[in-house]
């Protein structure tokens, strides 16, 4: 019970425009992520649905009901914000309890509904603390637990990890999608992480200045990136994008080659250019190559591939896996 | 302040400033002190000598002491009152963005630079006069019999004067604490199905607790000292329905001349003061633990 349509929805500050029009979609259960890189509107987006933002034109219809200039609360949304937005005199166990108790239920639902919330969060043993005395990630939880417990019809998150560090933060992601899959809700989920789009979605929503550039699951965006933005934006790391002679020999604008899917080899290939900078992670291996007549090209190769800086190389791209885009930067 | 040397250097630069500020509070303490143990009044010079715990004596069985003391507490009180609640108030206007905002905000803040005599002369003479007035003018507009304010409710007028003059400060201050509630709070409240009412109790309020008890402290501390005030507009009258203790020792020294007995009083307010700040320190210290 979560479907979320967008009709035309659009956002201006004053004379900016700063969400043109916007249609789109959401199913009931769907875990969406709008990503796109910083101002480009996914958390006005976000917010607009919430009831936080008014709208400037369009329709937001939530479970088939307009729900477009109706208060925040009324929606049957949930959002975890940025920041947590905690309530830092109240103990774990007021927090979680505080929409219910807005809502007027009764003191011993309340109670079951809290206790159900924080097993199902490990967060049973901290129900007497406050925001203070917690770390990162279990406040992360309990502003999680806040939402949950009011049986949303969506959750919205607004990038609830980028205040946690890198290992907490592929826990919590971790956490989230199984909690999406316990919970089965509609989630709509707002980062600028091309990572936490890619390992958490069933369906992108990628955003740049406003406007939907693409919509579709992880692997769709990854294999057919409708334009050069999608293209650069999704997948790590970035997709080389070869401009000039080497894209016109395949008739095209821009060419665009996945570092991993170029081969790299120290005697023959298509080719010809020095090692630069060559980055170990240990798995993987990423050499940032300068080939001649294409410029800075980045190869990801398995991790125990050895080269030395300013050593010649040779590419070779596959040419089943190459992009082509058009003067318009659409795919050809 | 890492090595013995340091320290020790950092101890003989502060000493000068320290040794200044002891002297100059622990001499008229002292001073104080010796006069109140003292038969000395202006009056009949050259009759000193040690009378022991006379002057206290008196001074604790006028009559009008208690009712100075109780005029004391009832001030400081009302004001407080008037104070924090108005303050809140004024705040969470300020807090709204309206136009005009920049002029409105120094309006409401302009009482705090008015000095207390010229504020007392203000009000009574253009405000509460019961003939030339303001007020007296707008009860005439209406028909009403004009108050005459220092008559018939002369510790309520002086409050009102004070929580005139103290309202900008704590407004100011229950402003800024306004102003660093975060704005993702009140969202998550206003998502989580709280109004308005249940905001302001939930979240405002319990925000705004540190910032009040600051307030409470502060303006005790000066509030029991209310003297320009009174002295301008009703002289501690009618009677001494006025008179608070502050009032009440300069009445002893300045218009009876008795310096001892005014200086018992002086210690005697003193105590009083101390008492009052150890309650209100334990009950801030609780509110500022959080």
């Amino acid at each position: 019970m979560g479907s979320i349509t967008l009709e035309k929805v659009s956002k201006s500050f004053g004379t900016t425009s700063v969400i043109p029009e916007i249609d789109l979609e959401i199913n009931d259960g769907e875990f969406v992520v709008f990503v796109g890189p910083s101002g480009c509107g996914k958390s006005t987006l976000l917010r607009m649905i919430a009831g936080l933002e008014d709208l400037s034109g369009g329709r937001i219809i939530i479970d088939g009901k307009d729900m477009s200039s109706e208060a925040p609360a009324k929606r049957g949304l949930s959002m975890v914000f940025q920041s947590y937005a905690l309530y830092p005199h109240m103990t774990v166990y007021g927090n979680i309890a505080f929409p219910l108790k807005m809502d007027g239920q009764e003191k011993s639902a309340i109670d079951k509904k809290v206790k159900d919330a924080a097993h199902i969060l490990n967060l049973t043993n901290y129900l007497d603390r406050r925001p203070g005395q917690l770390s990162g990630g279990q406040r992360q939880r309990v502003a999680i637990g806040r939402a949950i417990v009011r049986q949303p019809k969506a959750f919205l998150f607004d990038e609830p990890l980028s205040n946690l560090d890198a290992a907490l933060r592929g826990n919590m992601r971790l956490e989230i999608s199984d909690l999406h899959h316990q919970l089965k809700t509609t989630m709509i989920y707002v980062t600028h992480d091309q990572v936490e789009a890619m390992t958490m979605a069933d369906k992108i929503v990628v955003l740049n200045a406003g406007r939907i550039e693409q919509v579709g699951s992880p692997m769709e965006l990854y294999r057919s990136p409708k334009n050069v933005f999608v293209a650069g934006f999704i997948g790590s790391p970035r997709m080389n994008l070869i401009e000039g002679a080497e894209a016109a020999k395949h008739n095209a604008t821009t060419l665009g080659v996945r570092p991993e899917h170029i081969r790299i080899s120290a005697t023959e290939g298509a080719w010809t250019g020095k090692v630069g900078v060559t980055e170990h992670l240990g798995s993987d291996t990423f050499i940032h190559t300068q080939v001649d007549g294409i410029g800075q090209v980045t190869v990801r190769t398995d991790g125990d591939f050895d080269t030395k800086h300013g050593q010649p190389i040779f590419l070779t791209p596959d040419p089943a896996r190459l992009h082509r885009f058009g003067a318009d930067g659409q795919v050809i | 302040m890492a090595t013995l040397q340091t320290r020790a250097t950092a101890r003989i630069m502060m000493s000068p400033a320290v040794i200044l500020l002891f002297l100059w509070m622990i001499v008229p303490l002292v001073m104080t002190l010796y006069f109140s143990f003292l038969r000395y009044n202006l009056l009949m010079p050259g009759t000193e000598e040690y009378i022991g715990f006379l002057n206290y004596q008196y001074f604790l069985t006028d009559p009008a002491f208690f009712t100075a003391l109780a005029n004391t507490l009832i001030l400081v009180g009302g004001t407080l009152l008037i104070t924090v609640i108005g303050g809140i108030l004024l705040a969470l206007v300020l807090d709204q963005p309206f136009f005009g905002q920049g002029i409105v905000r120094l309006l409401v803040i302009a009482p705090f630079f008015v000095m207390p005599t010229v504020s007392a002369l203000v009000w009574k003479n253009m405000l509460m006069h019961p003939v030339n007035g303001l007020f007296a003018w707008i009860a005439r507009l209406f028909g009403f019999q004009p108050i005459d304010w220092f008559a018939q409710m002369p510790l309520f007028s002086i409050i009102l004067i004070v929580a005139w003059q103290w309202l900008p400060f704590a407004t100011l201050i229950l402003l800024t604490a306004l102003q660093s509630l975060d704005g993702e709070q009140k969202e998550a409240a206003e998502m989580d199905g709280a109004g308005a009412i249940s905001r302001f109790i939930y979240l405002v309020l319990p925000h705004l607790s540190r910032a009040i008890t600051v307030v409470i402290l502060i303006q005790t501390i000066f509030l029991l000292s209310v003297f320009a005030e009174i002295l301008v507009t009703t002289n501690g009258g009618p009677g001494i329905q006025t008179t608070n203790i502050t009032y009440l020792i300069y009445m002893q020294a300045l218009l009876q001349f008795d310096v001892g007995g005014a200086s018992a009083g002086g210690i005697v307010a003193v105590v009083l003061a101390n008492i009052v700040a150890f309650f209100l320190i334990r009950l801030i210290g609780k509110n500022l633990e959080r």
